[in-house]
C-alpha cells in the first residue's frame, strides 16, 4: 500500500517537474508546479511529517502559487524563441545534470549510512505533529524562528519598494 | 686643539654654511646668506691658520698626522675610514683654497647682488669649497675620489648656474662629461692600487709602494697613467681641456674661484700627493711633463688670438697649469706648489677685474668692443695691471719668482729637461705678449661709448640682457644674470677683495726668494723628502741667472705687446692678413673641439641611435610588448567567460558542483 | 520504502530543476525551477529527519519554506518591475553586467 502511494506520488512529482521545465506557456508551468507540490505533500505524509505536509499545501501550494498565478496573469508571457544564443548550453545542461544525478545517487547508495536501507526507527506517536514542531521552534530553534520572521518582514518591505510606482509616473 | 681637530673644523664650516643657506633658502634675506657664506669660509681660513700654527709646533719630520672619524667600510679586506691626512702639503692647499675663496665670496657678495639666484649661488659656492677641502684633506684614495666627484658636481652646478641659457647648460654638461672621463681614470687607478698594495690609505700605500713595484714596471706605470687621466681632466690639460673655455659660461666669481684658483689645481695637487708613485714610474712622470709642456704652448698660442676676454684668461689658466704640471712632474714640487699659490692670487684677481669690466660693458665680453676703461675705471684698471704684471712675470712680482723657479729646477736637472727650460721661456714670452695684449686693448685708448658714459655720468651702462656667446636676447628672471651690473668702483666688498689680491699678486713672491728666504720650500720639504728628485736643488747663482733671463723675456714680451697694440695698431691686422691660415687654425683652438666631436661624440651618438632604433625597439620592446600581448590575449580569453548570460554562469555553477562532487566521491572511496 | 528511495527521488527532482534553470529563458519559469530545487531539498531534509528520528529536519524544512516564500516575493517583484519598464522578459537580453 505504502509502496503504491509512494510510486504514485513520485510519478506525480516527477511529472510536475518535467511539466515545469517543458511547458511553453508559463501558466502551464505554474499549474505543473502545483501538481508537483501536492505530490510532495503526499510524500511528506508518507514520511510521518504531518505538519510539514500541511504547511506545504497551505503555504506553498496555497499562498506562494497564488502569487505566481497573479504575476503570470499580469505579465502574460508567451513562448520563447527556439534559437539558443549560448553555444553548447542545450547540449551541456542535460549532460551535466545527468552527471550530477549519477554522482548524488552513487553518494547515497554507496554511503556508509546503513540507516538509509531501513524505513527509519520506530517513532513515538507525536512525531511530526504540530505540537512537536512548535515545541522545537520555540525552544531549540528560537533564533532561526525569529530570524526568519525578520526575513519575512524584509521581504514584504522589499516587494513593496520594488513594485511601487514612481512619483512622476513610470520612468522607463 | 690638535692640527687634525682644526682641520675637521675646516671641513665643517663650509658644509654647515652650504646646508644652512640651502635650508634657509626662502627664509633668509639675500644679504644674510651672502654674509653666512663668506663667514663660513672665513672661519675655515682661520681654522686653517690655527692648524698651520699647530703643525709648525711639531718638528719637521713629525709633521704628518692622520685622523679618522669612523670606519666607512670594514669588510672583506677593505678598510676604508672617513679619515683626513694633515701634513704641510694639505695645510698649504687648505690655506690657499680657503684664503682665495674668502676673498671671492666677498667679491660675489657685491657682484651677484642683483641676481635672482643669489642664495643658490652661495650655497653652491660653499659646497664647492667644502668638496675642494675634502679632496685636499682626504687621507685615503676613496675619500679623495669622493671629494673629486663632489668638486666635479659643484663645477657643473656653478657653470650651469644661469640655467635658462642653453649655452651654459651645454657647457656644464661638457665639463661634467669630460670630468667623468677623468674620474674613471682615477677610480681605476685606485682599484689597481688596492689590488697591488691592499690598502687605500695614503700612509700605507706610499710606504708599501717602493717594495711592491719595480721601477717602470707595467703596473705602476699603468697606475700613474690612470692617475694622470684624472689629473688632466680636472686640470684641463691636453687632450681633455676643451671644457675649460666653455666653462666661462658661469658667473665671473665662479670662473675666478673654480677655474682659476682651486678646482683646476686639483690635478696638480694629485700629482704632488702621489709623487711617491710617480718616482717609481719615471716614464709616466715624463709623459705628464710633456703633456704639461704641450698644453702650455698650445694654450699660449690660442690665447694670442682669442677675442673673448674671459676665454683668453681661461686659456692663460690652462697654460699656467701646464707650468705647474711640468713642475710637479719633473720634481720641482715646492716650486710647482708655489706657482699654484701665486697663480691663484693673480688669476683670481684678473678674473675679478675682467668681471668688473664686463659689467661696465653690460655683458659684452669681446675685447674688440672694449677700449679706454683705464680712464673710466681707475681702481679696476690698477688691479688688472697688477694681475697682468704678475702673470707676465714682471720682475719683482710673485709670478716672476714662481715661474722662474720651475724653469731653474728644470735646467738644474739637466739632460733632456733642458727642453723644458727653453720651451718654458718661450711660453713665458707668449704669456707676456697675450697678457698685455689684453691690457693694451682694454685699458688705454679712446673710451668706448660705455666707458664714456661711465666717465661722464658715473652710471653703468644698461643694455638689453643678452647672451655674450650667442648674442640672443634674454630675460632677467631666475636662471639668467640679474638686471643690474656691479663694478668694483661702486661696490666696497669687491674693492676689498681685489685690493687684497692685488697686494698678494705683487708682493707674495717675496716669501720665496732664492737664497734669501725659501719659506715655501722649507715648509713643504718634509712631504717630499722621500723623493730622490727633491735632492736636486739649483744653486743660488743658477737661480738668479734664470730670474734674470726671465726678467728680460718678460720685459721683451710686454714691449712686443706695446708695439703691436699701442704704437702701431694696424700691425695686428697686417699680421693676421699675412698669416691667415695660421690665424684661423689658432682661432679655432687648434680644432680640438672638432676632433673630439668626430672621434668621440659622433660615434657615441651613433651607438645611441642604434640602441634606440634597433635594440630598444626589437629586443627590449619586443620582450615587454610581447609579454603584454600574451597577458592581454590570455585575459581576453578569460574575459570571454564574463558573457553577461546568467544561464552560462549557472551552467558553470552546476558544472563546478558536479566536479566537486566527483572529486569528493573519488577521494573518499 | 527505504529512506534511500526518497533521497534518490530528491536527487532526481533537484537535477530536473537544474536542467530547467539552464534551459529556459523566461525569468518566471526559472523561478519556478528554483522552487523545484528547493522542494527537492525539503524532501531530502524530511526524509533524513525520519531516518534520524527527531524533528529537527522538519523544522529546517519549515524554515526553508519561509525563505522560499520571501525569495519568491522579491523575485516576482523584480519581474513586475522589469515588465513595467517595458524591458524584454528574457534572461538573455538582460545582460549588461559583463566584461
Amino acid at each position: 500500500m505504502e509502496a503504491v502511494l509512494f510510486f504514485l506520488a513520485a510519478i506525480g512529482a516527477l511529472g510536475g517537474a518535467v511539466g515545469v521545465i517543458a511547458a511553453r506557456n508559463p501558466f502551464f508551468s505554474v499549474l505543473a508546479l502545483i501538481v508537483h507540490l501536492f505530490s510532495l505533500a503526499v510524500l511528506f505524509l508518507l514520511l510521518t511529517s504531518a505538519f510539514v505536509a500541511a504547511a506545504q499545501v497551505v503555504v506553498y501550494a496555497g499562498a506562494v502559487m497564488v502569487l505566481y498565478v497573479f504575476v503570470v496573469a499580469y505579465v502574460g508571457g508567451g513562448g520563447e524563441s527556439a534559437w539558443e544564443p549560448i553555444p553548447g548550453q542545450r547540449f551541456l545542461a542535460p549532460l551535466l545534470a545527468i552527471a550530477l544525478f549519477v554522482e548524488l545517487s552513487v553518494a547515497v547508495l554507496g554511503s556508509a549510512l546503513t540507516a538509509l536501507d531501513t524505513k527509519g526507527p520506530d517513532v513515538p506517536a507525536g512525531f511530526g505533529d504540530p505540537a512537536a514542531i512548535g515545541r522545537l521552534l520555540l525552544e531549540k530553534f528560537l533564533l532561526p524562528f525569529e530570524a526568519s520572521s525578520i526575513l519575512l518582514l524584509l521581504a514584504a518591505v522589499g516587494a513593496i519598494v520594488l513594485a511601487a510606482r514612481r512619483r512622476e509616473g513610470d520612468a522607463a | 686643539m690638535s692640527a687634525t681637530a682644526w682641520c675637521w673644523l675646516v671641513l665643517l664650516f663650509p658644509l654647515a654654511g652650504s646646508i644652512t643657506i640651502a635650508l634657509g633658502f626662502k627664509a633668509l634675506p639675500a644679504k644674510v646668506t651672502g654674509a653666512i657664506g663668506t663667514l663660513a669660509i672665513g672661519l675655515a681660513f682661520a681654522c686653517g691658520i690655527a692648524a698651520l700654527l699647530n703643525l709648525l709646533g711639531d718638528s719637521p719630520e713629525a709633521r704628518h698626522h692622520a685622523s679618522s672619524l669612523w670606519d666607512y667600510a670594514s669588510v672583506a679586506g677593505l678598510d676604508i675610514k672617513l679619515g683626513i691626512f694633515v701634513d704641510p702639503l694639505s695645510v698649504f692647499m687648505v690655506l690657499v683654497v680657503t684664503g682665495v675663496s674668502t676673498l671671492i665670496h666677498l667679491y660675489s657678495f657685491g657682484y651677484m647682488q642683483s641676481d635672482e639666484g643669489y642664495r643658490r649661488f652661495f650655497s653652491y659656492l660653499n659646497f664647492f669649497v667644502f668638496s675642494m677641502l675634502l679632496l685636499v684633506l682626504a687621507g685615503n684614495f676613496v675619500l679623495l675620489i669622493v671629494g673629486w666627484a663632489f668638486v666635479g658636481f659643484a663645477s657643473y652646478a656653478l657653470i650651469s648656474f644661469w640655467y635658462r641659457r642653453e649655452t651654459a647648460t651645454r657647457a656644464g654638461m661638457k665639463a661634467f662629461v669630460i670630468n667623468v672621463v677623468g674620474d674613471i681614470g682615477l677610480v681605476l687607478a685606485a682599484f689597481l692600487i688596492f689590488r697591488e698594495l691592499g690598502s687605500f690609505d695614503y700612509g700605507t700605500v706610499f710606504e708599501r709602494a717602493p717594495e711592491a713595484f719595480s721601477t717602470n714596471g707595467w703596473t705602476i706605470t699603468a697606475i700613474c697613467l690612470l692617475l694622470l687621466v684624472g689629473a688632466f681632466a680636472k686640470s684641463a690639460q691636453l687632450p681633455l681641456h676643451t671644457w675649460l673655455p666653455d666653462a666661462m659660461e658661469g658667473p665671473t666669481p665662479v670662473s675666478s674661484l673654480i677655474h682659476a684658483a682651486t678646482m683646476v689645481t686639483a690635478g696638480v695637487y694629485l700629482i704632488a700627493r702621489t709623487h711617491a708613485l710617480f718616482v717609481l714610474a719615471p716614464t709616466a712622470a715624463d709623459i705628464a711633463a710633456f703633456v704639461g709642456l704641450a698644453t702650455l704652448l698650445v694654450a699660449g698660442t690660442i690665447a694670442l688670438v682669442m677675442t673673448d676676454l674671459k676665454r683668453a684668461i681661461a686659456y692663460s689658466t690652462m697654460s699656467q697649469i701646464g707650468y705647474m704640471v711640468v713642475g710637479v712632474s719633473i720634481g720641482a714640487y715646492s716650486a710647482g706648489m708655489f706657482h699654484l699659490m701665486t697663480h691663484a692670487f693673480f688669476k683670481a684677481l684678473l678674473f675679478m677685474a675682467a668681471g668688473s669690466i664686463i659689467a661696465a660693458r653690460a655683458n659684452e665680453q669681446n675685447i674688440d668692443k672694449m677700449s679706454g676703461f683705464g680712464k673710466a675705471m681707475r681702481f679696476t684698471a690698477a688691479t688688472m695691471l697688477c694681475g697682468s704684471l704678475a702673470l707676465a712675470a714682471f720682475p719683482g712680482t710673485s709670478g716672476f719668482f714662481s715661474k722662474d723657479e720651475i724653469l731653474a729646477y728644470a735646467s738644474a736637472r739637466g739632460g733632456m729637461y733642458l727642453i723644458f727650460t727653453v720651451l718654458g721661456y718661450l711660453g713665458a714670452l707668449l704669456t707676456a705678449v697675450y697678457t698685455f695684449r689684453l691690457v693694451f686693448r682694454v685699458l688705454p685708448g679712446k673710451p668706448c661709448p660705455e666707458a664714456q658714459e661711465l666717465i661722464d655720468t658715473g652710471h653703468v651702462h644698461h643694455a638689453h640682457p643678452f647672451n655674450p656667446a650667442s648674442g640672443e636676447e634674454e630675460d632677467t628672471d631666475v636662471g639668467f644674470p640679474g638686471p643690474d651690473h656691479h663694478i668694483a668702483e661702486q661696490s666696497a666688498p669687491m674693492r676689498v677683495a681685489m685690493g687684497v689680491l692685488a697686494f698678494l699678486a705683487l708682493f707674495a713672491g717675496f716669501v720665496q726668494v732664492p737664497g734669501v728666504d725659501e719659506a715655501i720650500t722649507h715648509f713643504l720639504d718634509p712631504v717630499f723628502a722621500d723623493s730622490p728628485l727633491a735632492e736636486i736643488v739649483p744653486s743660488v747663482g743658477a737661480s738668479w741667472f734664470g730670474l734674470a733671463i726671465g726678467a728680460v723675456i718678460s720685459l721683451a714680451g710686454i714691449g712686443i705687446a706695446y708695439f703691436l697694440y699701442v704704437a702701431s695698431p694696424e700691425s695686428p691686422r697686417r699680421l693676421e692678413a699675412r698669416f691667415r691660415g695660421l690665424h684661423t687654425f689658432l682661432y679655432n683652438k687648434w680644432y680640438f673641439d672638432e676632433l673630439i666631436d668626430v672621434l668621440v661624440v659622433r660615434p657615441a651618438l651613433a651607438v645611441g641611435r642604434f640602441a634606440n632604433r634597433v635594440f630598444e625597439r626589437f629586443v627590449v620592446d619586443g620582450l615587454v610588448t610581447g609579454t603584454e600581448g600574451t597577458v592581454r590575449g590570455a585575459s581576453g580569453v578569460v574575459r570571454a567567460v564574463q558573457s553577461g548570460f546568467v544561464r552560462s554562469y549557472a551552467l558553470l555553477l552546476i558544472a563546478g558542483f558536479a566536479g566537486l562532487a566527483l572529486y569528493f566521491l573519488l577521494t573518499s572511496s | 520504502m527505504n529512506i534511500a528511495w526518497y533521497i534518490v527521488l530528491s536527487a532526481l527532482l533537484f537535477t530536473t530543476g537544474a536542467v530547467g534553470i539552464l534551459i529556459r529563458r523566461s525569468p518566471m519559469v526559472i523561478l519556478l525551477c528554483l522552487e523545484l530545487m528547493l522542494n527537492a531539498g525539503n524532501l531530502a531534509l524530511v526524509a533524513f529527519s525520519r531516518m534520524v528520528g527527531n524533528g529537527q529536519g522538519q523544522v529546517f524544512a519549515v524554515i526553508v519554506m519561509v525563505v522560499a516564500a520571501c525569495e519568491v516575493v522579491v523575485g516576482l517583484g523584480l519581474i513586475v518591475a522589469i515588465f513595467r519598464r517595458r524591458l524584454p522578459l528574457n534572461v538573455d537580453d538582460l545582460r549588461e553586467l559583463r566584461g
